[in-house]
């Protein structure tokens, strides 16, 4: 008996399980020739107010703002000034220099883990301008981007990473789980999705009090296999609530292409339709066209219209994270072949058009932000690095904000420890 | 012990074709551990496969294999994040038998890497092996060593009822003293690190004497088995350290042969105290060995708090607080 009913054969063609196969794996000859590129400017830019199905083509298409010249065309052409567009470009370039830097602090021992947002810059710096400043931002830990457009402090961020004295997580959060409430970015989790429908409840919250800021959240492409994901949406759904939901489809999670979220048989701004929430899909490599679909979303939000999700195209340029090798799965060069380009490169090329940046300009600009970085290093690194000690912060801190009141088998156990480590003289 | 985990899934896929091998990255990739490298190569996409990240999906799909007939072993990636498939394991898994009567039972292993040690933070450190403890219908394995892993493993997966195999993630390269401040040694210096090639079975349900001793008696599994156990020859301390292997079902009778003979007992595990399987331990040692107790009985246990990634060498339960520890033991 090989199954629990019996061997049930009948004359009938034996089935086959399909396991998806990414196109590429290492060894194999990189090629995009396929890949059909969504024309810019063509996508048109439906009312904000438009039914999910009336607008069921914009989750299959793509909206694009810049054309391969580096101009501007379309109806999504957020039509952003050029000192705007410089804070864009200078924002990017800052996420850029300050994960290399840190990428580099993990490999020296600094730290225990870093990820990195290489190549997907602009899908948090496109969105964090297009929302308002107090607009509740629920991030995966990827967008590190959002904090840095929100002007929040690089020292701040590293002293999370090194776990150090300067840490205001006090060192108990894995590198990169930032929290900053100033800056209303909630804290980061590290299970994955958790912050979909989290994003949700506080939007629903704030209508519930008739207050005007929406939420907005991010997750990855493999993130939408949760079940918090399908629970958001139709949360979401359901209430009309006030919220932005972007899925940064950056191609990989970990080791598996887009196919094991379901990406060979639909996009993942699809996953709207079936909830009736109006979805985008845009180029997450061009800012402006990041700019504009947040931006369109934030407006129906804020109208009562309800939520949006949008799919932002992009790609993970650099590994999962410092634990993660991608030659093993991915070949090496597709970060340089991929079809969308780098966002950064895009922008200088749009404002080059304009007549607005050169070449010298953009040399500068980049060893300014990279001297800035150095300088919040030097800064978060006097306050200590994960590496030359655990003691940063004292040993009875760790049962602190368990409870709001530390209950009193915490306090008996903080105090067997204080009395344990100073009994063996420590 | 990543390498005896590896040999344990490809002499099971070799043997029986019902065996299949499933979670996040575990294809291609070979795992994030790389438990399963090569395994997708040599026994083909449809044996050995990627999934989608839902852990809900990974049990869930697999309790349905299961009810076919399959062996399925799911891997959710880290222990941590199990907890979204809490319902397919404790609300339907373990219980599928019982409601039917036996027409139907799910014979699946989902394996899981826990514990710290390796500056995971909140979410890649935890130990919630109670939490699964005290769901019946369910078996709960923790080995301790290479050797073991391989056998147990086996056992587990040829088991026809759901089976919880944990694997400490701290001790996959090498055994572990406890003292975070010294080299790793590998698995090549100690002698259960040597695995044999072939088939093999280690029992579920029985625990092993991992050193012998008469002053006290200490219960320990997985990494903290290997702590314990550098602690008594670091201070000279005769204890016997046994290292339970199985959680459920429980060896009681090696504990009480122990205990019996010691008369002073130790508990050590490295997940929070409350409620913890330490609390389970001592309970039966109490009922048990009663009146053969000279000692109140000592619980080390990681403290009730989530697990501090910079401070998580004040968390762990190392060598500082098994002394002490001792030394109430032997004091009262
Ligand atoms: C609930 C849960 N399951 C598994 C993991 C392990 N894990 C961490 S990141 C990751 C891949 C996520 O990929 P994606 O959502 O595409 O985001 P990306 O990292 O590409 O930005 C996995 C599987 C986790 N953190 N949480």
């Amino acid at each position: 008996m090989t199954s629990q009913d019996g061997d049930a054969r009948r004359n009938l063609p034996p089935l086959a399980l399909h396991v998806p196969e990414p196109k590429f794996r290492p060894g194999d000859a990189v090629d995009f020739a396929d890949f059909e590129m969504p024309v810019a400017g063509a996508v048109d830019r439906p009312p904000t107010d438009s039914a999910s199905r009336d607008m069921a083509g914009h989750v299959y298409a793509m909206v694009r703002v810049l054309d391969d010249e580096g101009r501007a065309i379309g109806p999504w052409n957020p039509g952003l000034d050029p000192d705007r567009l410089r804070r864009m470009l200078r924002e990017m370039l800052t996420v850029r220099a300050f994960d290399e830097r840190l990428h580099r602090a993990q490999r020296q021992g600094k730290t225990s883990f870093y990820v990195s947002s290489t190549g997907e810059e602009a899908t948090a710096i496109g969105a964090a301008h297009a929302l308002d400043p107090d607009d509740m931002c629920f991030p995966s830990y990827r967008q590190q981007g959002l904090l840095i457009a929100r002007g929040w402090p690089l020292a701040d961020m590293m002293c999370q990473v090194f776990s150090n004295s300067g840490d205001r997580m006090k060192g108990r959060q894995m590198p990169v789980m930032y929290s900053a409430r100033a800056a209303s970015f909630f804290t980061i989790s590290g299970n994955l999705a958790t912050q979909y429908p989290q994003a949700v409840g506080w939007a629903m919250a704030s209508a519930i009090r008739g207050d005007t800021r929406i939420a907005a959240a991010w997750c990855g492409e493999g993130s939408t296999a949760e079940g918090d994901f399908h629970s958001a949406l139709i949360f979401a759904s359901v209430y009309r609530v006030p919220v932005v939901l972007t899925i940064t489809n950056n191609q990989w999670a970990i080791s598996s292409f887009s196919g094991f979220a379901g990406g060979e048989s639909t996009t993942f701004a699809a996953r709207a339709l079936g909830y009736g929430i109006a979805g985008l899909r845009v180029d997450g490599n061009d800012i402006l066209a990041v700019y504009a679909a947040t931006a369109w979303a934030s407006e129906r939000a804020r109208a009562g219209h309800g939520p949006t999700l949008i799919e932002q195209f992009t790609y993970r340029a650099e590994g999962h994270s410092t634990s993660d090798d991608p030659s093993r799965y991915r070949p090496s060069e597709e970060r340089n072949l991929w079809p969308l380009g780098d966002p950064i490169k895009r922008l200088a090329q749009h404002l080059t058009t304009l007549g607005e940046w050169d070449d010298e300009r953009h040399a500068a600009l980049e060893a300014e932000v990279v001297a800035e970085v150095r300088e919040a290093a030097r800064e978060a690194e006097a306050q200590g690095v994960l590496g030359d000690g655990f003691r940063h912060h004292p040993m009875e801190t760790m049962f602190e904000d368990v409870f709001e009141e530390m209950p009193k088998h915490l306090q008996e156990q903080r105090d067997q420890m204080l009395a344990e480590y100073k009994a063996s003289g420590l | 012990m990543i390498q005896a985990i590896n040999s344990a899934l490809d002499v099971m896929l070799g043997r029986d074709p019902m065996v299949v091998v499933m979670g996040e990255d575990v294809g291609y990739f070979g795992g994030v551990f790389r438990a399963t490298q090569g395994l997708q190569a040599k026994h083909g996409r449809t044996r050995v496969f990627d999934t989608p990240i839902n852990e809900c999906g990974i049990v869930g799909v697999a309790v349905g294999m299961g009810a076919y007939g399959l062996r399925p072993v799911p891997e959710i990636q880290f222990a941590d994040y199990i907890y979204p498939a809490l319902d397919q394991i404790v609300s339907e898994a373990v219980r599928i038998r019982y409601r039917s009567a036996g027409e139907y039972w799910i014979p699946i292993t989902i394996r899981s890497p826990l514990g710290g040690g390796i500056f995971g933070g909140q979410t890649h450190s935890q130990s919630p092996e109670g939490v699964f403890t005290h769901v019946t219908g369910l078996k709960t394995v923790i080995p301790s060593n290479p050797y073991d892993a391989k056998g147990l493993l086996i056992a587990a997966i040829e088991d026809n009822d759901p089976v919880l195999f944990f694997e400490p993630k701290r001790i996959y390269n090498g055994p572990f003293d406890g003292h975070y401040d010294r080299p790793v040694t590998p698995w090549s210096a100690h002698p259960a690190g040597e695995v044999p090639d072939d088939y093999y079975r280690i029992p579920l349900g029985k625990a092993a004497v991992a050193r012998e001793g008469n002053a006290f008696t200490i219960l320990a599994y997985g990494t903290m088995v290997h702590v314990a156990i550098a602690f008594c020859e670091e201070n000279g301390v005769d204890a016997e350290v046994i290292d339970l292997r199985t959680l459920v079902p429980l060896d009681v009778d090696t504990i009480t042969a122990s205990v019996e003979k010691t008369g002073r007992c130790m508990i050590v595990h490295e997940a929070t105290r409350t409620g913890g399987f330490g609390a389970e331990l001592s309970a039966t040692v109490q009922e048990r060995c009663f009146y053969a107790l000279e000692a109140p009985i000592e619980r080390v246990t990681g403290w009730d708090t989530p697990y501090p990634h910079g401070l998580e060498w004040g968390y762990f339960p190392g060598p500082i607080r098994l002394r002490e520890a001792a030394k109430r033991l032997m004091e009262a």
